[in-house]
């Protein structure tokens, strides 16, 4: 749509001052810090960096962050799901009111939404109460971690599923259903491929999300080595140890891990745009 | 005619109990996940009575926390507005190669841990980085100071504005822009006359979202802060450092403070997003609202 627009070279001014600026910023606020993590992690030597990032310490905080996040993702993939249609398909009192408050967890800090949970998940806390005869401990365990990665990864999928369940043309429900379709068969077989790849875009977001966090976590984790620390707790662990060079090693870890999610989320978008621009 | 929209709308739709159903557990999972934790802030905060949360705020420690918060939205918000433009008019009105490896650039720190983001700006201008000894031998202080805290703000907000601002002038087009520029305007006339105006809900959006997060990051923040009360403690580090003190009638107390601007945020937002909704029922609205999920 934009790109026959915009070959407007002569006439349109600050080509050069505007993409200049921007090279200029994105490198020296973003670019060549993170190189930073690189060089001083090659420092180490390939053994020395190795042995860094695979101590046992060190992979029981993996375990935790991708597992945690995963299980929270998928969470969020489901629950999300339901939240986008409910909001999109059904009426209610206070409709508009539920899909503002959805972006919560994006507007409210991470440090309060951390010590909120925790106050409320603790054995005297208002959930955690009810939880406890169950014996179900959520505070200061890894089920915790999970409960924080839910809270704060909650709108991304119903942030990406949303628009696509709103432009989605009833006219294939009809067909669906003229065809002989029971409404549970059209959601399966009809529904759901098309809300697919916003579907795992908004997981991949999520998990994405989910893997770096640190201020919700931390309050509810008890942070236990091996147990409930999150890799992202190491790394600052590593810093007040003064081990520079073994905080820089696990860091990369964590930006390779989030540059293949950005480059996997990148692709679904791209993808997810073309085929609505061909279905179109 | 009658009788066929009866039908749709039966077959398109689920039954009655069925739909109760949807909604009494969406509307369950959200409470749960969402207002629960919400009203627990604000329950925590005044159940010392409002003497205590009157105290907790206005003691200094507390002030001086608002004041250092205020002071790095008020340097990173503007920083990245800036540079949100630039980039949106560099990428939306011109063809250059690298383009799309711009703009996934551009989007990179999103999907930084906030760790990670605070670290690398340790590694470069703490006691063992690489500036260092040299920042230390001219008495410049970067980390565990405030301009540490600023550099690592920008970071973790970089993305907001430029984000907005890029979609939103690529469906514009360039037409107006350049009827202006025939007509005589120079550019920056054809810039405030003609783009900011076309922008500005756009551009007011970003920067809300920049500003919440600017005043409610936490791991980026704490990493370079080091801590030292009264002096390099935004809100959301006061908040932990209550916290971990076990005066959780005051951690929660100055945490309603942030709970609040999250609220006026939310508010704000979706003000904006009504606003441009009823404006132009069409392509602006689709670019204002989502584009804040993209990592």
């Amino acid at each position: 749509m934009t790109g026959t627009r915009t070959r407007t070279k002569g006439v349109l001014p600050g080509f050069g001052l505007s993409l200049g600026y921007t090279l200029l910023y994105l490198g020296l606020i973003v670019l060549l810090p993170l190189s930073a993590a690189f060089i001083k992690a090659s420092g180490l030597g390939w053994a020395a960096f190795w042995h860094a990032v695979t101590e046992p310490r060190v992979l029981a905080t993996y375990r935790l962050t991708f597992g945690a996040a995963l299980l929270a993702a998928a969470t969020n993939a489901l629950f999300g799901l339901l939240v986008a249609w409910v909001l999109v398909r059904y009426r209610f009192p206070a409709r508009r009111l539920v899909d503002a408050l959805v972006d919560l967890p994006f507007a409210l800090p991470t440090a309060v939404a951390g010590i909120a949970l925790a106050a409320v998940y603790s054995r005297t806390g208002w959930i955690g109460r009810l939880l406890e005869p169950l014996g179900i401990q959520v505070a200061f365990t890894p089920l915790g971690v999970i409960v924080a990665l839910t809270f704060i990864g909650l709108p991304f999928v119903v942030r990406t599923v949303q628009p696509v369940l709103q432009d989605l043309d009833s006219e294939l429900e009809e067909a669906a259903a003229s065809l002989g379709a029971s409404r549970w068969q059209t959601f399966r077989r009809v529904i759901v491929p098309h809300l697919a790849p916003a579907l795992i875009t908004g997981f991949a977001l999520a998990f994405a999300r989910a893997v770096g966090e640190y201020g919700s976590v931390i309050f509810i984790a008890g942070n236990v080595p091996m147990v409930s620390e999150i890799t992202p707790l190491l790394i600052i662990t590593k810093l007040e140890q003064y081990d520079y060079a073994g905080a820089a090693a696990i860091a990369v870890v964590m930006l390779v891990a989030s540059f293949v999610l950005l480059l996997l989320i990148n692709g679904l978008q791209h993808r997810a745009r073309r085929g609505e621009a061909l279905g179109a | 005619m009658t009788s066929a929209t009866l039908d749709t709308t039966v077959v398109t739709t689920e039954r009655p109990a069925v739909r109760w159903l949807l909604t009494g557990v969406a509307l369950a999972f959200l409470g749960l996940f969402l207002v629960v934790p919400l009203a627990a802030v604000f329950a925590s905060a005044l159940r010392k009575g409002i003497d205590v949360y009157v105290a907790s705020i206005a003691e200094p420690d507390a002030l001086a926390a608002v004041r250092l918060t205020l002071l790095i939205a008020a340097v990173a918000v503007p920083l990245n507005m800036a540079f949100g433009i630039a980039a949106a008019w560099a990428v939306a009105r011109f063809e250059f190669r690298g383009k799309r490896v711009l703009v996934a650039l551009i989007d990179l720190p999103f999907s930084v841990s906030p760790v990670v983001a605070g670290l690398i700006y340790m590694l470069i201008f703490g006691a063992q980085g690489w500036l260092g000894p040299w920042l230390n031998a001219h008495g410049v202080k970067v980390v565990f100071a405030v301009p540490g805290m600023v550099l690592a703000t920008v970071f973790v907000t970089f993305p907001f504005v430029a984000r907005e601002l890029i979609p939103l002038l690529q469906a514009q087009g360039s037409e107006e822009e350049e009827a202006a520029r025939i007509l005589g305007a120079s550019g920056w006339q054809t810039f405030w006359r003609v783009t900011l105006p076309n922008i500005k809900w756009g551009l007011l959006y970003g920067v809300i979202l920049c500003n919440a997060r600017a005043m409610g990051e936490f791991g980026a923040v704490s990493v370079v802060s080091g801590h030292i009360r009264g002096q390099t403690n935004t809100l959301p580090l006061h908040v932990e450092i209550l916290y971990n003190e076990y005066n959780f009638a005051a951690a929660f107390a100055v945490a309603s403070l942030l709970a609040l601007l999250a609220l006026v945020t939310l508010a704000l937002k979706t003000a904006v997003e009504w606003r441009v909704a009823r404006r132009h029922a069409g392509s602006v609205a689709e670019s204002a609202g989502p584009q804040w999920v993209k990592p």
